[in-house]
């Protein structure tokens, strides 16, 4: 099995990078709030349109073309 | 900041997200004929549309070009607006875009022509290869710088699943295929036999890890919480979801070799971690469908929740049945049938493409200045064909493939076999077909989609939007 000489070194290194990244993530507070980001995540771009010439239209005309 | 007003890179956006509708019909067509040649044998004309060289056409084009085109629409987008920055890179953005699309259309040449390197889901030439990691390491540099240059400190959950399949899948295509060219059009894999098994299915199974569940998970974290107007349930959760799974992921590749001639004990490894791995899966699945704890009501009339949360039960389904079918004795049973297409494809339509249809129909009206799709009673018409053609697709493959398991292990008194190989094959002729409805059903959905996509995009204004900022930010 002489891929697993290529396949244990690279998750042992893998794991030691993803353990850096979560001990920097631990320490630069990455996880001080977690449940504020939950709800940020809610106001981060514009409503769309309110009005515009899209709103209903395919079901008009779906209606419409049941009528005929 | 400077006083000019920064505004979103949508553009690449818009580009990717238009191109997942069209792969997406693409690779389901595809897929649709080769479904049809295993029932009408008479379909496999001449050797460029023989079943198997097709048949890697429709996995390259689903997951890589329909999947990929969703994934970089979504993490272009959610990377954007959680990070309150423009798109970091400048011309690598649109090198992405155009480099990612030139490579389904050279795949989509080569496959047919038989020019292929023969390793499953990594069947595209050298030359190839080389653009994929360019491409790659391009979106890797442009997702990243984004979350460099962020104007929040908070990296957003769903970024860190996008993040993760990004670096899981450079480093997966880098192993897997080294190879030796030979000529312009072939190469021979570095490693041979059981080795090169073994570094195929560790490839293989963490594709499916975090090419279709990671990077969909991140479009699951950011599109449920949006559609629904809700956080996501736990946001704890998902940040314990997302270190346990990517810490357990690496290692469940060798089930798909149970049985060969890759050591026994390797083979247990592999079965043991795809047991743990139904702990995070679970975990992700529950946080995601509670985020409607309270609001279920919402799911009664609007059918983009519809898909997201019907991809959710799909996925808990499948991260079910996945463990089930990597323990020893039920893949004594289950290996090499039809339940393997049977549970790859309840992920596939079920999970990934559910999920990517939501977060597409979530984009489109937002990408062409709309307030909503052109016909949102063509998006539950969509959400109720997908669905029919799905559980078609899944129950008409399980009966197939305990059929042939059953079939395939029967002995006489004797000792002799009590079938033949190709009386499973007689046997399984109607469930083929079904299976075949099944992926009819599921290709009319995308043509509606489609249509309801054209309609949705014609006379809008896509204007870019200005960089929103960030909320609650105390000055």
């Amino acid at each position: 099995m002489e891929s697993i000489y290529l396949l244990i070194p690279i998750s042992v290194l893998l794991v030691f990078g993803i353990a850096l990244a979560f001990w920097w993530s631990v320490r630069s507070g990455q996880f001080d709030d977690l449940e504020g980001p939950g709800f940020r995540v809610l106001m981060d771009d514009q409503p769309p349109p309110a009005v515009d010439a899209n709103k209903g239209k395919g079901e008009a005309n779906a209606a419409k073309a049941e009528e005929v | 900041m400077s006083g000019t007003q920064t505004t979103y890179n949508d553009k690449v956006v818009r580009q990717f997200a238009v191109m997942t509708v069209i792969w997406g019909i693409v690779g389901m067509l595809v897929g649709v004929i080769i479904a049809a040649q295993l029932v009408w044998p008479e379909l496999n004309i001449g050797p460029w549309l023989h079943f198997g060289r097709l048949r890697p056409l429709h996995t390259n084009a689903v997951i890589f070009a329909f999947g990929g085109c969703a994934l970089f629409a979504t993490s272009y987008w959610c990377v954007q607006r959680t990070s309150h920055a423009r798109l970091w890179g400048g011309p690598l953005v649109p090198f992405t875009f155009w480099g990612w699309q030139i490579i389904i259309v050279l795949a989509a040449i080569t496959l047919p022509l038989g020019i292929t390197s023969g390793k499953e889901y990594a069947e595209l030439e050298w030359p190839i290869d080389l653009l994929i990691t360019a491409v790659w390491v391009s979106y890797a540099l442009v997702f990243f710088g984004t979350i460099a240059v962020r104007k929040v400190s908070h990296i957003y959950v769903a970024n860190w699943f996008f993040g993760a399949f990004i670096i899981a899948v450079a480093l997966l295509h880098i192993v897997n295929s080294m190879e030796m060219p030979v000529s312009l059009t072939k190469s021979y894999s570095m490693y041979s036999g059981v080795q090169d098994a073994m570094i195929q299915w560790w490839y293989g199974h963490n594709a499916v890890g975090f090419f279709l569940t990671a990077g969909f998970l991140g479009m699951m974290y950011y599109f449920v919480p949006k559609q629904a107007g809700r956080p996501v349930y736990s946001y704890r959760l998902s940040v314990v979801h997302f270190w346990a799974l990517i810490f357990t992921y690496m290692w469940a590749g060798p089930h798909h070799l149970h049985y060969t001639a890759l050591p026994d004990w390797t083979q247990s490894v592999g079965m043991v971690f795809s047991l743990i791995l139904l702990a995070p899966s679970w975990g992700g699945m529950i946080n995601g469908i509670m985020t409607l704890s309270g609001a279920w009501h919402k799911l009664r009339d609007d059918p983009i929740l519809k898909f997201l949360i019907t991809s959710l039960s799909f996925y808990g389904m499948s991260t079910f049945e996945g463990p089930m079918m990597s323990i020893k004795t039920v893949n004594a049973l289950s290996h090499y049938t039809d339940w393997t297409v049977g549970h790859v494809h309840s992920g596939a339509l079920g999970w990934v493409a559910m999920v990517s249809i939501g977060s597409i129909y979530y984009l489109l009206p937002r990408l062409f200045g709309k307030s909503e799709m052109y016909s949102t009673s063509l998006v539950t018409a969509h959400f109720w064909i997908a669905t029919i053609g799905t559980v078609l697709y899944i129950a008409s493959m399980w009966i197939a493939g305990v059929m042939q398991g059953l079939m395939w292990r029967a002995v006489n008194t004797d000792g002799t076999l009590a079938y033949s190989f190709v009386e499973s094959v007689k046997g399984s002729y109607p469930f083929w077909a079904i299976r075949w409805l099944g992926g009819v059903l599921f290709l009319t959905g995308m043509l509606i989609m489609a249509y309801n996509m054209f309609k949705t995009m014609a006379g809008g204004k896509t204007q870019d939007m200005p960089v929103v900022a960030p909320a609650g930010h105390h000055a």
